[in-house]
């Protein structure tokens, strides 16, 4: 079951790669969780965009964080290790997050990577789905996740609210 | 000519299956093999991939060969990533590189 529009935005706690455990905190006018992985070919398509609108929004005091749920023993690619590994090479301008017991992933109703959730300030959903219609076009800029954005930081719903999130399943464990 | 076998592997987790048999359909097409019936197989488990070898969803096998090979990955239910010429990632096959696959398969006949 995966969280409807207008529910809270679950409450937890994980370590990013660093080892450093990231919680929650009050003040951000918007916040953005992304389940999503190392091995999977549309979250990898779709990473820069989001990564770009993570720098965008970073101003206007939206917190966005990307959590790995993926079970790590049957797709080691997506291991704590690959993960430290990734942010390492790359720039990431947001926390990378391991959901080792994937009950933050459950929690949340994540069904795919890249999943995409937009809360506003008061932790209310506003948005879930793709970050765009096309992976496959970096000019689509995420920008149904900016328009979410964009609407949430202006008072407004977003529109579109909810699209189809599109990409690999999250690897449960067995 | 001669037809060459073309066998496209998948898996219910990715959802790039749709996309690679249309993508697959338009290279047959391209290279005059439009009609070529692509064979359709499931991997359902980590048993049917480790026999068949596959590393990933969607693979397309022309007579058997890989049409973008990737040794050294390891067979398992997985969504494969593509590299397509252009540098980009992909969750299906360069085009350019299915039609280099069939047309190599129709040329080793003729050789």
């Amino acid at each position: 079951m995966s969280l409807g529009l207008g529910q809270p935005l679950p409450e937890f706690s994980l370590p990013d790669t660093g080892g450093q455990t990231v919680a929650l905190v009050d003040g951000a006018q918007a916040t953005v969780v992304v389940f999503t992985c190392n091995h999977c070919p549309y979250a990898l398509a779709w990473h820069d965009r989001i990564q770009q609108a993570a720098r965008d929004y970073a101003d206007r005091g939206v917190r966005f964080l990307q959590i790995n749920a993926n079970d790590a023993e049957r797709y080691p690619r997506d291991s704590l290790e690959a993960m430290r590994q990734r942010v390492a090479a790359e720039d990431w301008p947001m926390p990378y997050l391991h959901d080792e017991s994937q009950e933050v992933a459950r929690a949340f109703g994540a069904q795919v990577t890249p999943d995409v959730f937009v809360f506003d300030s008061g932790g209310a959903l506003r948005y879930r789905g793709a970050p765009d219609d096309d992976y496959s076009d970096p000019s689509a800029s995420a920008q149904w996740l900016r328009g979410a954005l964009d609407a949430v930081l202006a008072g407004r719903e977003p529109d579109p609210a909810e699209t189809q999130p599109v990409g690999c399943s999250v690897k449960w464990k067995r | 000519m001669r037809v060459p076998d073309v066998e496209l592997l998948w898996w219910e987790g990715c959802p790039s299956t749709e996309t690679a048999l249309s993508e697959l359909r338009q290279a047959l097409s391209d290279v005059g093999l439009q009609a070529v019936q692509v064979r359709m197989r499931e991997i359902c488990s980590d048993d049917d991939a480790g026999q068949a070898g596959f590393i990933g969803s969607p693979t397309v096998l022309v007579d058997g060969v890989d049409v973008a090979p990737q040794p050294g990955e390891p067979a398992g239910l997985t969504c494969r990533v593509y590299r397509r010429r252009d540098g980009s990632i992909s969750p299906t096959p360069d085009p350019m590189d299915l039609r280099d696959a069939l047309r190599r398969a129709v040329a080793a006949e003729a050789a």
